[in-house]
C-alpha cells in the first residue's frame, strides 16, 4: 500500500517537474539541455556522413576492404561509449562539447560505412553491367545506378547512427558533458526519483522521435515505389529487418 | 601559460603499477562485470526462445514483438536505468533488468530469423517422414537455426559488456567504476585506459569463446565446407 502511494507521487513528481514552464525556460532549464543535445548529435552524425558515406561508397562501388569495413563494426560494438566519451575528456582536448562531439561522430562510423559498403557492395552487377553498356561513366556509375539502389541500407546507416548519437550523448552527463542526460544525473544526484524519471522520460522520447522523423525521411529521400513508412509492418510475415552484418540489429 | 597542478603532476596514460597495486580493486570489478553480462545474457535468452517461437506460430503476434522490441532498443541505456532504479533502488538488479531487456531485443530478432530461415522444404521432408511438432522443432528447425542464434548470442553478448558500463549511474558498472572513478579523481588517466582496456579484451574474449562454442555445435557445418 505504501509502496504504491510512493510510485504515485514519483510519477505525480515527474509531471509536476515536466509540466512546470520555469523548468523549460530558465537558464540551463530543459530547452538549453535540449537545444544542447541536438547540437552536439546533429554535428557528430554530420561529420561521420562526411567521412563515412564517400569511403562507403567507393570501396562499395570497388569491392575492396569488405573485411575492413565488418571488422571495423565488430570492434567498435565492443568499446563502451563511456569509455570513449571518457577518454576524449581526460585528452588534451579537455572535457566539453567539442570531445562529446568527436566521441560521438567516431561512434557514427561504423554503422554508416558498413550499411553504405553494403549497399554499394550488393547492388546486383547485371544493372552495373548494363549502365555501361549503356555509356555511363565511372563516376555516372556509381551516383546514377548505384547510389538509388543502395539508398535503402544507406539509410539505414544513417537512421542507427543517428539514433545511437542522440541516445549516447545523454551518456556525456556521466563525465561532466551537457546535453539532456544533465536531468537524470542531477535527479540521482539529489535522490529525486521524480527528476530522474522526468529526465528518462525526455531522453527516451528524444530517441523515439528521432527513429520515426528518420524513417519519415527515408520514406521521402529513397526513390521508387511510395509506400506509407508504417504499413510495411502488415506485410503477412513481418521478417526482421537485415543491417550490414546480415544479422538484425 | 597558466599552469595548473593538475597539468604538472604525471599522469600517463598506460601505467602497469596502477594495476598491480590495484589488482584486488580490478578484479572485484571484473567479477561484477562478468556475473552481468552472463546473468544477462542467461536470462535473456530464457525470455527470448519461447517468445521467438510465439512469434513464428502467430502472424499476429510476430509484429508488435518486433515493433516493441524496436522501441526498447531505441530507449537510451541511462533512461532504461532511470526508468528501473525507483523500483529497484541503487542495486546490480536495476542494472540487471535494463541489460535483460536490451540482450532480449537482439536476441528475438535472431531466434526468429533463425526460425524462419529454416527452409520449407526440409520442414515438409520432416513431417512427410512422421515427425510431429515437437520432434520436428527439436531435431530439425532448432539445430538448423543455431547458426542464427549464436550470431544473436555473440552480438547481444558483446554489446552487454559495453553497456554493463552505463551501470555506474547506480553504482553497479563493473568496470565502468574504474572508467568514472578515474574521471572523477581529477582526471586520472590510469583507471580510465584500465577500464576502457578490460571492457574491450572481455567483450572479445567472450566473443572467441562463443564462435568456439559455435563451431562446436555446429559440426556440419565444416563437413559441407571441406
Amino acid at each position: 500500500m505504501d509502496e504504491t502511494g510512493r510510485d504515485v507521487n514519483r510519477f505525480e513528481e515527474a509531471y509536476r517537474y515536466l509540466n512546470d514552464p520555469f523548468n523549460w525556460t530558465r537558464p540551463g532549464g530543459i530547452a538549453d539541455l535540449l537545444v544542447e543535445h541536438l547540437r552536439i548529435s546533429a554535428v557528430a552524425v554530420l561529420v561521420a556522413m562526411l567521412v563515412a558515406l564517400p569511403v562507403g561508397a567507393v570501396l562499395g562501388h570497388t569491392g575492396r576492404g569488405g573485411g575492413f569495413t565488418v571488422a571495423l563494426s565488430n570492434v567498435s560494438r565492443a568499446v563502451p561509449t563511456l569509455a570513449l566519451l571518457t577518454l576524449f575528456a581526460v585528452s588534451p582536448i579537455g572535457f566539453g562539447p567539442t570531445a562529446t562531439t568527436i566521441a560521438l561522430a567516431v561512434f557514427a562510423v561504423p554503422p554508416i560505412l558498413t550499411n553504405t559498403y553494403v549497399g554499394f557492395r550488393s547492388v546486383d552487377r547485371d544493372v552495373v553491367e548494363a549502365s555501361r553498356a549503356m555509356g555511363m561513366q565511372g563516376r555516372q556509375v556509381l551516383l546514377r545506378a548505384e547510389l538509388p539502389l543502395a539508398a535503402p541500407l544507406v539509410m539505414t546507416g544513417v537512421r542507427t547512427a543517428a539514433v545511437q548519437v542522440v541516445a549516447t550523448a545523454t551518456l556525456a552527463a556521466l563525465v561532466a558533458g551537457g546535453g539532456l542526460g544533465r536531468i537524470i544525473t542531477l535527479g540521482f544526484a539529489q535522490q529525486n526519483d521524480g527528476t530522474v524519471i522526468a529526465g528518462a522520460v525526455l531522453v527516451a522520447v528524444l530517441a523515439v522521435l528521432t527513429e520515426l522523423l528518420l524513417v519519415a525521411v527515408t520514406w521521402a529521400v529513397v526513390p521508387g515505389e511510395k509506400r506509407l513508412p508504417f504499413l510495411r509492418a502488415r506485410r503477412a510475415d513481418p521478417v526482421p529487418e537485415p543491417t550490414s552484418s546480415g544479422v538484425p540489429l | 601559460m597558466e599552469l595548473l597542478a593538475v597539468d604538472a603532476a604525471p599522469n600517463p596514460w598506460f601505467d602497469p603499477s596502477y594495476v598491480t597495486s590495484n589488482w584486488d580493486t580490478i578484479m572485484g570489478h571484473l567479477g561484477e562485470h562478468v556475473r552481468l553480462t552472463v546473468g544477462a545474457v542467461v536470462l535473456g535468452s530464457l525470455l527470448a526462445l519461447p517468445l521467438a517461437v510465439l512469434a513464428r506460430r502467430s502472424r499476429w503476434l510476430a509484429g508488435p514483438v518486433l515493433g516493441l522490441s524496436t522501441l526498447v532498443y531505441t530507449i537510451p541505456s541511462l533512461a532504461m536505468f532511470a526508468f528501473v532504479a525507483p523500483i529497484t533502488g541503487l542495486t546490480t538488479t536495476t542494472v540487471l533488468i535494463g541489460l535483460v531487456l536490451y540482450s532480449l531485443v537482439v536476441l528475438v530478432r535472431n531466434f526468429l530469423a533463425g526460425l524462419q530461415a529454416v527452409p520449407a522444404d526440409v520442414r515438409e521432408a520432416a513431417r512427410g517422414m512422421g515427425y510431429g511438432s515437437g520432434r520436428l522443432f527439436w531435431q530439425v528447425e532448432l539445430p538448423l537455426a543455431v547458426p542464427a542464434f549464436m550470431a544473436g548470442l555473440r552480438i547481444a553478448t558483446v554489446s552487454t559488456v559495453a553497456l554493463v558500463t552505463v551501470g555506474v549511474i547506480v553504482g553497479h558498472g563493473g568496470l565502468g567504476q574504474l572508467i568514472t572513478g578515474g574521471f572523477n579523481a581529477n582526471f586520472y588517466r590510469a583507471p580510465i585506459v584500465t577500464g576502457a582496456l578490460g571492457c574491450v579484451l572481455l567483450a572479445l574474449l567472450a566473443d572467441l569463446l562463443l564462435a568456439g562454442a559455435e563451431r562446436l555445435l555446429t559440426p556440419w557445418t565444416r563437413r559441407a565446407a571441406t
